[in-house]
């Protein structure tokens, strides 16, 4: 049925430079579809987005709207057709209400010429209501990460679209939020809107979705129906090979040694209280809990990015009080920020001077002076030692996937030689295989005794990867599970109890 | 990151009322600050408070005023411009020099103000087609203007005495009790404030300098706002020009220099953000009005013209450091 079909992209090729980002990429879309977009990062799938949406320009290929032939010139055509994207990256104007912040392309083609500052809080609030308990006079700047997201999704929502394009929206969401979100999908998708849904997880695809075309190296791979097949179709046709298992072998028996990191009592009097762990040699611990219980700020407190709290902490059996991050550091104790674009990585700088930077006297040459060549040396060791895929050392980090990029984080630390490394959402945006590697790397570190404390919002990932699991609820440790004990039920169970507490905490965060 | 921090305190504020709304503004402090200093000055002298001295201080920034919104309008887009203390004498310049080759004031001028419009639509193309930062392009720019002021006057000043009295009359007269330059300052003031709060032409300008990719995202020509935002300024700086030449009769080549750290300084102090995305013209103006007053009594208190640069900077740095607190604690 030809009319059906509302969006039709045949061989659409792009080029950046010699990186032939689409090389002949079809995607046909059925009005009403909830349509998967899979493929590991770098596989092309936000370039073609990018494409659809009139932001790039194809090399060759043509799209087709409604069974007619258009050239898709720029966002506002994009819109005019009815194409609304929701970026993976968030992009709102901090300095500005998230009412507005959601209006933003109607204000501009708006011919009023005068705001309806309160019409505009008053539309965005029964927008917002349908999915979350967000306030549109906040600015968008203060607002946490997820709910920046559910804004990015509400302005979405605005536009009168017949195709929607959702690009990993649900990465920083929590279930319930996402679960919300998903009914919504379904609701838009009955009124005959068509929608592309970009995600690394099979549970929301297979969950949610009626088909998935699939992308490997910027080549369109396959089209299915999701009624026909199972995730590892999904997964292999992405990876062009079949994935061992997902999450490595936890410490085997003997390998989780002495005490290496203890805190005690640690708390900074307001957002966390009374936090006592300890972290084995040779031990992967996870830290699980609702997005803004406290568990980044409990970390940040140990290495001193954050905060002062009181307490006591000893590293390897001797005392450890950092004033600064710096002494953390020197102690051998690191954090990888949760924020990789924001406070991760340099995405300027080479990847060899990214790798450099937390140690900078290991790469000077003579006079203080930083040596080229050392610095090439040090980013091919460490990055041999993660698998890192790059041209050369001295290309931008910004030019490589998230999870190469992620790949350049760990290894900069690594460069410290640290006793113990935190790693806040250490696969946040990165696809399945380098996710796999990066779990991997984290099992080797540990097996050769590097204290690793894990933070993750994605429960499968902290069963998978931890040996032992705390959970955070408000600030404070409501226990711990570990071995059979270690599942979502559990872990659900202790960071979340149904009551006031826990709606506000789903308003700000 | 601090989230904990907003759940509870969400939870236990009360709903805000509308004075700790006014509380909260920036510009509510600035004028409690200025009326400090008034009420202190009329007692350390009893000078201060005379219409003479008041009218003297309005007269001294309603100018560069107009400069300000300019400015303003400019830094919230994420641009600056560093070349109107130059740009403003080139205007000056430029009408004196073909008032003198027989140009009617009025032609004259309004070429002044278009060939600054020009200089401002230059730099918009530097910074937004070539893509260079508008500091170095106004730097550039701001040489090369006072070059050309040198340049046309070949360093003396052009006295333009002939100027008929018509044309003093914006610079030099009053309606009743008021000077025209501060109806001129208050007319533009109260236009571009009303535009920049209520219009959905000058929200663009928010969006773009708050963060251009989201506003690119949203369907906003994004270089055209910064074009526009660069070549409005300089136009404003123009008109001052054009207003001081009726004012003081003259031409000097070496006017305003200094004039874009202290039209910086007011829009900062009022409110204006140099990441862009932030700022009012009404707070602007009261940063303009704040120095002013500081300046003013400085000098009715004998303070030497050494230390008033001193104490200024001393100001914008304070100032600057509280909003940094303030806005810190707010998020």
């Amino acid at each position: 049925m030809v009319q059906d079909i509302v969006l039709e992209v045949r061989g659409v090729t792009k080029s950046f430079g010699p990186v032939r980002a689409l090389r002949g990429v079809d995607l046909s879309l059925r009005r009403g579809e909830i349509h998967a977009l899979a493929g590991e990062n770098g596989a092309g799938k936000s370039t073609l987005m990018n494409v659809i949406n009139g932001i790039l320009q194809p090399g060759s290929g043509k799209i087709f709207w409604e069974g007619r032939e258009v050239s898709i010139a720029s966002p506002i055509e994009a819109q005019a057709l009815g194409i609304g994207l929701v970026h993976q990256e968030i992009a709102l104007c901090p300095d500005i209400s998230v009412a507005e912040n959601i209006f933003m392309a109607a204000t501009n083609t708006s011919r009023a010429p005068f705001m309806d500052f309160r019409g505009l809080e008053r539309k965005a609030a029964e927008i917002l209501r349908q999915f979350c308990n967000l306030d549109p006079k906040r600015l968008a700047g203060d607002l946490p990460i997820a709910s920046q997201q559910l804004v990015e999704i509400a302005k979405a929502l605005t536009l009168d679209c017949k195709v929607l394009i959702l690009d990993e929206p649900t990465a920083p969401l929590t279930n319930r939020e996402a679960g919300a979100l998903f009914a919504i999908m379904h609701e838009l998708a009955a009124r005959g809107i068509a929608i592309i849904y970009i995600s690394h997880r099979m549970a929301e695809i297979f969950d949610h979705c009626d088909r998935v075309t699939v992308l490997r190296d910027g080549q369109y791979i396959t089209t299915m129906e999701i009624s026909e097949i199972t995730p590892d179709d999904v997964v292999n046709a992405m990876v062009g090979r079949v994935l061992g298992d997902l999450y490595p072998a936890k410490a085997a028996p003997g390998v989780i040694g002495d005490i290496l990191l203890e805190v005690e009592g640690l708390s900074d009097g307001r957002r966390y209280h009374d936090i006592s762990f300890r972290l084995r040699r040779g031990e992967v611990l996870g830290i699980g809990g609702l997005i803004g219980s406290g568990r980044s700020e409990i970390v940040k407190g140990i290495c001193r990015l954050e905060g002062t709290p009181e307490g006591r902490m000893r590293l390897a059996g001797e005392a450890f009080a950092p004033v600064t991050y710096r002494d953390s550091i020197r102690e051998g104790l690191v954090y990888l920020s949760e924020d990789r674009k924001g406070d991760g990585v340099f995405l300027e700088m080479s990847i060899s001077s990214n790798i450099s930077a937390l140690n900078l006297s290991r790469v000077a040459g003579r006079g203080a002076m930083i040596s080229d060549r050392r610095e090439t040396v040090l980013a091919k060791e460490l990055g041999a030692k993660l698998g890192l895929k790059c041209g050369s050392y001295s290309d931008p980090v910004s030019s490589l996937s998230g999870g190469n990029q992620q790949k350049v984080a760990i290894a900069r630390l690594l460069a410290v030689a640290p006793r113990v490394i935190i790693l806040d959402e250490p696969t946040r945006g990165v696809d399945v295989g380098a996710k796999a590697e990066i779990h991997r790397i984290l099992r080797d570190l540990a097996n050769q005794g590097t204290g690793i404390i894990v933070i993750s919002s994605e429960m499968p990932e902290l069963i998978g990867v931890c040996d032992r699991v705390l959970v955070v609820r408000e600030g404070r440790l409501q226990g711990q599970v570990e071995g059979a004990k270690m599942t979502e039920e559990n872990i659900m169970q202790l960071a979340s109890v149904e009551g006031p507490s826990r709606t506000a905490a789903h308003a700000a965060g | 990151m601090e989230k904990m921090m907003n759940v509870t305190e969400t939870a236990r504020r009360p709903e805000r009322s509308w004075l700790y709304n006014l509380l909260k503004m920036r510009e509510t402090g600035l004028i409690a600050i200025i009326l400090i200093l008034v009420v202190v000055m009329s007692f350390a002298s009893p000078y201060f408070l005379t219409w003479l001295n008041v009218r003297a201080m309005i007269m001294a920034f309603a100018v560069e005023g107009i400069v300000v919104v300019g400015m303003t309008i400019l830094l919230i887009s994420g641009g600056i411009d560093l070349s109107v203390g130059s740009v403003t004498a080139l205007a000056m310049v430029i009408g004196g020099l073909l008032f003198l080759n027989g140009f009617d004031p009025w032609v004259a001028s309004a070429i002044a103000i278009l060939a600054c419009t020009g200089i401002g639509a230059l730099m918009g193309f530097f910074v937004t087609y070539v893509g260079l930062h508008h500091f170095i392009v106004s730097l550039a720019v701001m040489v090369i203007a006072r070059g050309l002021c040198l340049l046309g006057t070949e360093g003396r000043p052009l006295s333009l005495f002939s100027l008929p009295e018509s044309f003093k009359f914006i610079g030099q007269g009053s309606v009743g009790p008021i000077p025209v330059v501060i109806i001129i300052f208050v007319v533009v003031v109260v236009f571009f404030d009303v535009l920049l709060r209520r219009s959905t032409a000058f929200r663009r300008v928010f969006y773009t300098g708050s963060n251009e990719k989201a506003a690119a995202y949203a369907g906003i020509r994004t270089r055209r706002v910064i074009f526009l935002t660069t070549t409005l300024c300089a136009g404003l700086a123009g008109l001052a020009g054009v207003i001081y030449m009726a004012r003081f009769g003259s031409a000097q080549p070496t006017f305003g220099i200094g004039m874009e750290l202290n039209v910086i300084a007011a829009a900062v102090i009022g409110g204006a953000s140099l990441k862009g995305g932030s700022g009012t013209i009404f707070g602007a103006i009261l940063g303009t009005v704040l120095l002013s007053v500081v300046s003013s009594s400085l000098a009715l208190l004998d303070v030497s013209v050494y230390w008033q640069d001193i104490i200024r900077g001393s100001i914008l740095l304070a100032a600057v450091t509280v909003d940094h607190y303030l806005s810190k604690r707010r998020r």
